[in-house]
């Protein structure tokens, strides 16, 4: 088995084994665990009626703000200034995307594959940079409207250096480990 | 700042839109988007609800507290505030793990529990606690070590070696959580002043 067939097989085991190490754990501890999934997955169900406003507010204004146009033309004003810190232009969509939707930004990563090829200089970079950032915007109104906190604070300008940070060490190690 | 940030995308959006002539895209946005929203939700409802059981169970026999407490040293240093042995503390735990491990969704039922947990004990019902922006701000910078989805994409795309991007990854990944926890720290301290043990 070469090396990814390892990793997915231990991606794959992950799940089985923590399910079933909870379940067997509980029996030990004699709780009717049942009962008490049943419990829980009401609660859960609860969470996602909970949040599937906030997700539909959400996803609709980041849709109106992508098919206008106006993330394009966004990204296309930053891809001067881009190049002028070394930074490939070609990744500035996604760079700026993956902050806000991981559907649009998913799609945009295949299609640097797709034209690239994942083994490119690019193709490495955006591959190192998905995997140490995150959707901001989501997961911050999600969270933070669940429980009707509206005044957030530092916490959008702490999420935002944290993924600067994340995208310029991306491109440092990529040039690092990869060469240019 | 989320009132705004809101208004600002649609309004944007919309003026955008009217200016480059595209404004049927609006209409055509709003009707998909939401759909997507709930198809989204609906998707997630089933794995979030089954997850949720398990973590009960987890939490009942005790396993998720002893998880979390094996956690505290690192947990006491961000959260040096937070009753180590409040459940918030548990849910935070169980969310930074199933971060780490790449369970996204495994991770969200013990996130918005944290918050609510938080929020019973946030003097300030509309503001974010010293805690949740912490919570928060390392839970947006990427925990995740493996993105498997992204070593799918790429040998399905013909990679000849797919998986050469996890060592930098991890890299990567770690420097934008240091990033995460020295950015929520200053910002701490210029907001509430210094952490003083309850």
């Amino acid at each position: 088995m070469n090396f990814i067939g390892i990793v997915s097989f231990v991606s794959d085991m992950i799940i089985p084994i923590v399910v079933s190490v909870m379940i067997i754990f509980g029996m030990k501890k004699k709780i009717s665990v049942y009962d008490t999934f049943l419990e829980g997955a009401t609660d859960g169900l609860k969470i996602t009626v909970k949040i599937l406003p906030t997700l539909i507010g959400l996803m609709v204004a980041v849709g109106i703000l992508r098919e206008s146009g106006f993330l394009t033309f966004l990204s296309e004003l930053l891809s001067p200034a881009a190049n002028v810190v070394g930074f490939p232009k070609e990744a500035v969509p996604l760079s700026f995307m993956r902050l806000v939707s991981s559907s649009a930004s998913t799609g945009l990563l295949l299609d640097i594959f797709k034209n690239y090829g994942p083994d490119s200089f690019i193709g490495r970079f955006v591959s190192v940079m998905m995997s140490c950032t995150e959707t901001v915007f989501y997961t911050m109104s999600v969270y933070f409207l669940s429980v009707n906190v509206t005044k957030t604070r530092y916490t959008l300008a702490g999420a935002l250096i944290a993924n600067a940070v994340g995208l310029a060490g991306a491109l440092v190690i990529t040039i690092v480990t990869f060469g240019k | 700042m989320l009132n705004i940030l809101w208004a600002a995308m649609i309004l944007i959006g919309v003026v955008y839109a009217l200016v480059t002539n595209r404004i049927d895209s609006v209409t055509s946005a709003c009707i998909n988007s939401s759909a997507e929203a709930v198809a989204v939700c609906i998707k997630m409802a089933g794995i979030v609800a089954f997850w949720s059981g398990i973590m009960r169970i987890g939490e009942k026999s005790g396993l998720v507290s002893a998880l979390a407490r094996r956690c505290y040293p690192v947990l006491k240093f961000l959260f040096p505030t937070l009753n180590p042995r409040s459940k918030a503390m548990e849910y935070i735990s169980a969310n930074f793990i199933a971060n780490i491990l790449g369970l996204g969704w495994a991770a969200t039922p013990p996130g918005l529990l944290a918050m609510e947990e938080l929020q019973k004990i946030n003097p300030d019902k509309k503001s974010a606690s010293r805690e949740m922006c912490m919570f928060l701000i390392i839970n947006m910078s990427s925990l995740q070590l493996i993105t498997v989805n992204i070593l799918a994409y790429r040998s399905q795309y013909n990679s000849a070696n797919p998986s050469e991007i996890i060592g930098p990854g991890i890299a990567a990944t770690l420097l934008s959580s240091i990033a995460a926890i020295v950015a929520a720290k200053v910002f701490e301290r210029a907001t509430f002043g210094k952490a003083v043990r309850e």
